[in-house]
């Protein structure tokens, strides 16, 4: 007996060194890699990198996008899971399924799709045109693109938790005759709130950081229509590295944030 | 009953508008548009261009350097899910919080950052330069960042099936005398395999359509490192649309193939979650 306990126990640190060893090399390794070559050349040039002209330029339109894609995601992610959690009806599966699709959709093909739907060679782009809208290789495209790649993120968070919360404090409310918004102000919403907030951050980050659906839908415009991560892959084609770390850099720290956010909702989630 | 139910609440009708309309412009629309376009093209033209021997080494690259990434992840992520449900130690909760950092990071980033690492110059790339393996530029390279972008789906699909797990089992076949070996896989494996799967599914599916971490590392070699979500980018930087949506095609019904797969085991998986039979 005493014997096997002796055994497990390294068993148990065998795997434990397993695990700490293989994310440190996959995973932190990585980080501290973006920040020591982001400082490389000292502090000066990266604040010069992160202040330049383009970055900032990059990084307006990076915010404006993330901020119209995870607005449209958040009422989209609201109502689908308003609908999906509190109601029976039929082709419900197929409704969750349409909604997961973006997920397993490559980001060079949700570029593709947009491309194919607004560009040149689609059946309504003399439409759009007459219009004078600019879709593809413009903001409207990136935007798109961005909510495409983002869709299920928010509904995702929300859809377990408001199944799990059940209809019947909802069914209560409207008997005693309180009205749709009211109900989900009141009853529903201080129950889905941290799995709202944390799907609007994973909405934000993932937002903030995609790249091949931008990338085919952008058409590389600089200073015009680049975002963050477009900017760091031509600052890094361009073979300037500090530069390119530099805005990483940037991300990263944006990606810790988010990491953090998740850890605390968590932590709310299983005190409740 | 359950007609009267679905009355009681309100706003049905608004959020199923709402949700079918933003689904409509968002997803169903233009994926729709991908197939009118092929519809346009020749059958024998679609396959003329997925038959280029240059399309078709990138869809073996594409397919093995997935497949190889997903199933070291699938070994990873069990025996992560395992450290962090069963034992306690320092820095656990970092680690936890670690695991969905590929989700939270910029793809471009993740890519440059690899590249520098692996490099020849690069801390990783000069040591294993010592004994000839080059990891950049080559499919190894492809295989780390595809490794990277794949760890948290395992991991995050075996968790929360392992904390459900009843112990009684284990101890049960413990006195009986069987070996941890045994009771690991007649007893714990087959209540997590259903997960095991879905995990490798979802990061499999995600790695065969990866570009932004691969892009840098990969070199982009025809036939050696160029995978399929690179041909589509290259066809469409020479504008050729036909090319692209041929290719994009292929790669679509073969990544709703897999989501099906999915779908197929995670409706096993749920049942088990939830403690029906199984």
């Amino acid at each position: 007996m005493q014997k096997n306990k002796k055994s497990s126990t390294a068993v148990k640190w065998l795997l434990i060194s397993v695990c700490l060893v293989f994310v440190f090399f996959m995973l932190i390794l990585p980080l501290i890699t973006v920040i020591t070559e982001a400082l490389r050349s000292g502090w000066e040039t990266y604040q010069k990198a992160i202040t330049d002209e383009y970055t900032l330029k990059a990084a307006g339109l990076t915010i404006e996008a993330t901020v119209f894609a995870v607005l449209i995601n958040t009422v989209f992610g609201v109502f689908a899971s308003w609908a999906i959690s509190k109601f029976h009806f039929k082709g419900k599966k197929l409704l969750t399924t349409l909604i997961d699709i973006p997920v397993t959709v490559s980001p060079i093909i949700a570029g593709l799709i947009f491309l194919l739907t607004f560009g040149r060679q689609s059946p309504i782009y003399p439409w759009l045109q007459d219009l004078g809208l600019q879709v593809v290789f413009a903001i409207p495209g990136i935007i798109l693109a961005t909510v495409f790649v983002t869709f299920p993120f928010i509904s995702r968070e929300l859809i377990p938790v408001m199944e799990a919360q059940g209809t019947e404090e909802e069914e209560a409310a409207a008997l005693m005759g309180a009205g749709g918004f009211a109900i989900f102000r009141k009853v529903t919403f201080p129950h889905i709130k941290w799995a709202l907030l944390y799907g609007i951050v994973l909405c934000t980050a993932r937002a903030m950081g995609e790249f091949g659906a931008v990338s085919v839908i952008s058409g590389h415009l600089r200073g015009k229509t680049n975002t963050l991560p477009l900017h760091v892959e031509i600052l890094f084609n361009e073979f300037q590295y500090v530069p390119a770390f530099a805005v990483s850099s940037l991300l990263v720290i944006m990606a810790l944030i988010v990491l953090i956010i998740r850890s605390v909702v968590e932590y709310r989630g299983k005190k409740t | 009953m359950n007609k009267a139910k679905k009355k009681v609440i309100p706003g049905f009708g608004l959020s199923m508008g709402v949700t079918l309309a933003i689904l409509s412009l968002i997803v169903v629309i233009p994926l729709a548009s991908l197939v009118l376009f092929t519809a346009q093209m020749d059958f024998s033209e679609i396959i003329e261009v997925i038959t280029r021997k240059r399309v078709l080494a990138s869809f073996y690259v594409s397919f093995i350097t997935a497949v190889i990434a997903s199933l070291i992840n699938a070994v990873m992520g069990v025996i992560l899910a395992w450290v962090l449900v069963r034992y306690d130690f320092p820095f656990k909760r970092l680690l936890d919080g670690m695991i969905e950092l590929p989700f939270a990071l910029p793809t471009a980033v993740a890519g440059i950052a690899l590249i520098a690492l692996t490099a020849d110059t690069g801390a990783i790339g000069s040591f294993f330069g010592q004994f000839g393996i080059k990891i950049a530029y080559t499919r190894i390279g492809i295989t780390v960042a595809l490794i990277f972008i794949g760890i948290p789906f395992v991991v995050r699909s075996v968790q929360p099936v392992l904390e459900k797990l009843d112990y009684s089992y284990e101890e049960a076949a413990g006195v009986l005398g069987a070996s941890k070996v045994k009771i690991f896989w007649k007893i714990i494996f087959p209540e997590i395999r259903p997960a095991v799967f879905t995990g490798f599914g979802l990061a499999f599916g995600r790695c065969i359509g990866e570009y932004g971490s691969v892009v840098f590392i990969a070199g982009n070699m025809p036939y050696e490192t160029e995978i399929t979500p690179l041909i589509i980018m290259s066809e469409l930087q020479e504008y050729d649309y036909t090319s692209a949506t041929a290719i994009a095609l292929v790669m679509l019904l073969f990544s709703f193939a897999v989501l099906f797969a999915v779908n197929m085991i995670q409706a096993r998986s749920t049942k088990i979650l939830k403690g029906g039979n199984k």
